[in-house]
This record gives structure tokens, sequence and C-alpha cells, in this order.
């Protein structure tokens, strides 16, 4: 628990940060609203406080500076009330019984994981047995790397609707399959430059030793290469789910998707419901911030029990 | 005594970008069973290539050598020695007995058979009771000790070892010397003992091998006319010293041109 006070700190100086920013960015709606109430605002109308910078009106309206903190649809929510709608949609609903309830924040994110897990089983299926063909084969050195690289500069944004559009033209049901897919695109890269870089970390003379032993293929790839790059699995596999995470939402981005923390960030967009966005946004990164640390408990799990130093 | 090691006219070159490295050239020698050889010589003078040569880790571009009396590889492939590396190379995901294992799970050993080699092998080189401890509990010279338990705990003849004791002080170093010695005594393999240091050289061998570098060569053999009892202070004694002198002179030999 040593790392407690300064994770709090980092904690602490980002909040006073963003309630600090709250004022200034929403000080115009602020503004807005109370002039449309009847208040005297300096200098009046909206349009020609556009040219005035927020810290000059701030200065001269002071009295409804607070009125920016308290806002129903704030440019920037604060802290509390992206906290408030998150337990609104989240554990308020579960308490009444509405957890798979449409307007909830657990179904959506039940959907996003859905894909998510789909997507990383499959990129992490992709990455290993790309890493194995490349390390076995010069000609999958060769071929697949180049490629592999090519494949993450595509925006996936680009890339998404396509995949949607081919598998609804081969038949394919729902949105689940397509989105695993984007999810996949995203994740298999990280876990194949791992897994090569772990594959090919046994030393030269590790490698000669087993050829003394006239040990096979098999026998070398087990007992020496898939043990050594295991710790390189592990990292890999982090950066991967976070990864797939994100492509899973990215999918349900431009494809019209009605479920999903994806589809909840375009909704509240086109709604103009920032709070929405937010809140979505924050369960999005605690999902995150769950598949990682469930990922790292496995691997303390699997490395210690391999007589990695504790 | 039989030859168990014999090369006739031995020679390999590499061909590299800057034209090609004759990394051995002409060599002839031959290991009778149960000989403690060390090989000794400045860097580049294909000690290490030779005992590679041996192993079947590399091919020979001319001449012959036969291991057993078979060809290098084959002898690989029957698994006729037991190879230690200059670093331990222990897998640090296996524990100790779990290192020394290895061979014999790759080899096909049975379980029950397992169990008896790793207690017999680790008591030889004194590390028993440390069966369950990873290699990063242990001491660079026990590391080396539980490498070379490794390479003795299946069945064969000849040892090959490339500069196990070079990265380790020379405290421990007498102390492994001497252990490995008694060894040696113990279970009559034939050793081939790659070195630089001449001391280690003289303590340890039957036969002692001067190699000079560029093209890599055999420039003297000498027998040993230590007795096989050898207690740390014989180092002292003329006799000792009179072969260390030989090895010496027959180093400087080589290095004429420098």
């Amino acid at each position: 628990m040593r790392n407690l006070l300064p994770i709090l700190t980092v904690l602490g100086g980002i909040l006073v940060l963003w309630y600090l920013s709250v004022a200034p960015m929403n000080i115009r709606v602020a503004l807005d609203q109370a002039e449309r109430a009847g208040a005297d605002i300096v200098p009046e109308g909206s349009v020609e406080r556009r040219a005035v910078p927020a810290w000059r009106l701030m200065a001269d309206n002071r009295d409804h500076v607070r009125a920016g903190y308290q806002l129903d649809r704030p440019r920037l929510p604060t802290p509390a009330q992206v906290g408030q709608e998150l337990w609104k949609t989240t554990g308020e609903m579960a308490l009444n019984g509405r957890a798979w309830s449409k307007r909830s924040l657990i179904y959506h994110a039940w959907i996003t994981l859905h894909s998510t897990l789909w997507g990383f089983a499959l990129g992490t299926a992709v990455g290993i047995l790309g890493a194995v063909a490349i390390v076995y084969s010069r000609v999958a050195d060769m071929s697949l790397m180049p490629w592999a690289i090519i494949s993450q500069t595509i925006p996936i944004v680009a890339l998404a609707p396509m995949i949607i559009v081919v598998s609804s033209q081969l038949g394919v049901e729902g949105r689940g399959l397509p989105k695993a897919i984007i999810s996949a695109y995203l994740c298999f890269f990280p876990v194949l430059v791992g897994m090569v870089k772990g594959l090919r970390a046994p030393e030269t003379s590790q490698l000669d030793l087993l050829k003394t032993y006239d040990a096979n293929g098999w026998q070398s790839f087990f007992k020496l290469r898939l043990p050594a790059s295991l710790p390189f699995l592990f990292t890999s596999l982090k950066v991967g789910v976070a990864a797939a995470l994100v492509g899973t939402i990215v999918g349900e981005l431009p494809t019209g998707a009605i479920s999903g923390l994806g589809a909840r960030i375009l909704i509240g967009d086109q709604f103009g419901t920032p709070l929405a966005i937010w809140s979505a946004l924050f369960a999005a990164a605690i999902l995150a911030g769950l598949l990682v640390t469930l990922l790292d408990l496995v691997q303390r799990l699997a490395l210690g029990r391999m007589g990695a130093r504790a | 005594m039989s030859a168990v090691i014999s090369a006739e006219n031995l020679s390999l070159t590499f061909q590299t970008n800057d034209g090609p490295v004759h990394a051995l050239k002409d060599v002839d020698l031959t290991i009778d069973k149960g000989d403690f050889v060390s090989f000794i010589g400045p860097s580049g003078c294909g000690k290490t290539t030779f005992l590679r040569c041996i192993a079947g880790l590399e091919t020979p571009t001319a001449g012959t050598l036969s291991v057993n009396g078979m060809a290098p590889d084959e002898a690989r492939r029957k698994r006729a020695y037991g190879y230690v590396f200059q670093s331990a190379g222990l897998y640090p995901w296996r524990t100790i007995g779990g290192n020394i294992r290895l061979p014999l799970e790759i080899m096909g050993y049975a379980k029950s058979d397992m169990v008896d080699r790793v207690q017999h092998v680790l008591k030889l080189v004194e590390l028993d009771g440390f069966e369950k401890k990873f290699p990063w509990q242990l001491s660079g010279g026990m590391q080396q000790r539980a490498s070379i338990a490794r390479a003795l705990a299946f069945d064969a003849d000849i040892l090959l070892m490339d500069e196990p004791f070079g990265a380790l002080d020379e405290i421990v170093r007498d102390h492994l010397n001497e252990q490995l010695l008694k060894l040696w005594a113990k279970t009559g393999k034939t050793v081939a003992f790659v070195t630089h240091s001449i001391p280690e050289a003289v303590y340890l061998s039957t036969k002692i091998v001067v190699m000079s570098p560029r093209p890599g060569r055999i420039s003297d053999v000498i027998d040993s006319t230590l007795p096989r009892e050898r207690p740390l202070d014989l180092r002292e004694s003329p006799e000792f010293l009179a072969l260390s002198h030989r090895v010496r002179e027959g180093l400087r030999a080589g290095h004429s041109y420098d």
C-alpha cells in the first residue's frame, strides 16, 4: 500500500484541475441560460460574448460562475455529475432490478464486453499463430510482418463499415461477429509483435543445448521457446485487451449500432447530452481497468509458479 | 586405451564478408577413454570451435573426425556427450531439479528413473537439498555446478566443457576445479575442457593441448606427468611449475608474430 499515496496525489491533482476547468468551459452556456432567465450579463447577447475570452466573462459576471457547476447539459460536467450519472445508470438501476434495461450502462457494457472478449480471443489466437509462423519460417517472416505493420496504418474507422458491409453480404446475422473482427484487428498486433520477440528470446547457447540433447522441434518449442515467451505474452495481452476494447467501441461508432458503449457515446453526441458521453467513457475506462487488472492477476499467478522473483 | 575422439587433418573455414576465416587448420588429435584433455590458447585459436565440432554443432570443411567411432552428428543423435556452456544457461522458470530433468524428459526417461538420477547427480556436485530452489536463488558457482549436474544426468561417457568456470572468481574456481577432479575420478568420464587459464589447464588435465590463432591450430600437446591424485597444494610443486612453463612457452611460440 506504499503506492497509495502517490496514486491518490495524482488523482487529487487531476480532480482539482478538472474542477478548475469546469468554470471556463461552461461559462458561456451558464451566461446564456442566465440571460434567458432575465439576468443582466456583460456584455449582452451570446453572439457578442463569442469574441470575449472566457476569463474576462468570468471576471465580469462573477455571480454566474457558480451556475456552470450545476448545468443540465454542461460542456464539461463535473466529476460529481459524472459520478451521479454513472450511479444512476448502473448501481441504482441494478438495485431496482433494471440492470438489463436498455437505459442501463450495465447492459451496454455487457454488449461491448461480449464483443471485446470474442475479439480478444480471436486476435490473440491470430497473433500467436502468426508469431509462430514468423519465427519458424523465413518466408512468413518476410511476407507476414510487413502486412501486419501496414494493417495497423489503416484507420480502423475507415475499415469498420467495410467489415460490416462484407459480413452482412456474407449473410452474417447481427453485429456481434463483425464487431469482434474489428476488435481482433486492433488486438492481434501487439500480441504478434510481443510473441515474436518472446519466441526469439532464448539465447543461442540455450538452443544449442537442446541440440546437444537432440531435441525435436516440438520439444524445443514447448520446453524452451513457449515458456521463455510467456512474460512477453502477458505484457502484450494487457496491451491487446485494451486495444480490443477500443476496437469494439470504434466498431460500434460508424455502424449504426444502438447498443454498446460506443453506441451510447454516439447517441450522447447526437442528442447533445455530454453527461451520457462522459459516463459511457468512464464505464469503458473502468471496464478496461478491470480487464487489465484481471490479466495482471493471471500473470502474477502464472509467472509466480514459474519462479519469478516476488 | 582406445580412442574416443580422433581428428585427422581437421579444418574448418568460415566464409565471411571479409573473406574466409580459418578457424581450424589441419588439426590432428586423439583423445583416449578416461582422458582429461584441456584446450588452452588465446581467443580466436579455435578451441571452442573444435569442441563444437566434436559436439556436432559445427561441421568441419575438411578432414575426418570421429566420436565413439561415429561421425559427430551421429554421436550427437546417440547422445554420446554432455555439454557444459560458459554460461550455466539454467531455465529460470524451472527449479534446479527441473533443470536437471530437462535432458531426461527430452530423452524419454521413466519418471521413477528421473527422480533417482536427479538425486544422484545433485549429490555428485554437492547440491543435495537444492532441488526445489530456483536458479536465481543460487550463487554463480552453484548455478554452474547445477549445469554440470544437468550434463551428467544422462549416461554420456564424454563431457565437453566450454570455459565452464570462466566467469567465476578465483576462489570459487579453485574449489570447483578440485570438485571436478573428484567427480572425474568417480565417474571415469572422458573430459574435453576449454580454458584460458594456465593453472587450471595444468591442474586438471592428463593432456594439455596448446593452440594458437590465425589459422587456428595445435602448437603443442603435453602429456601431464602429474599423479592422478591432486591436492590443491600440488600447484606449488616444481613439477607443476615446469608444466606451466612449457604451456606458457607454447602459447608464446604461437604468438611470435606480435
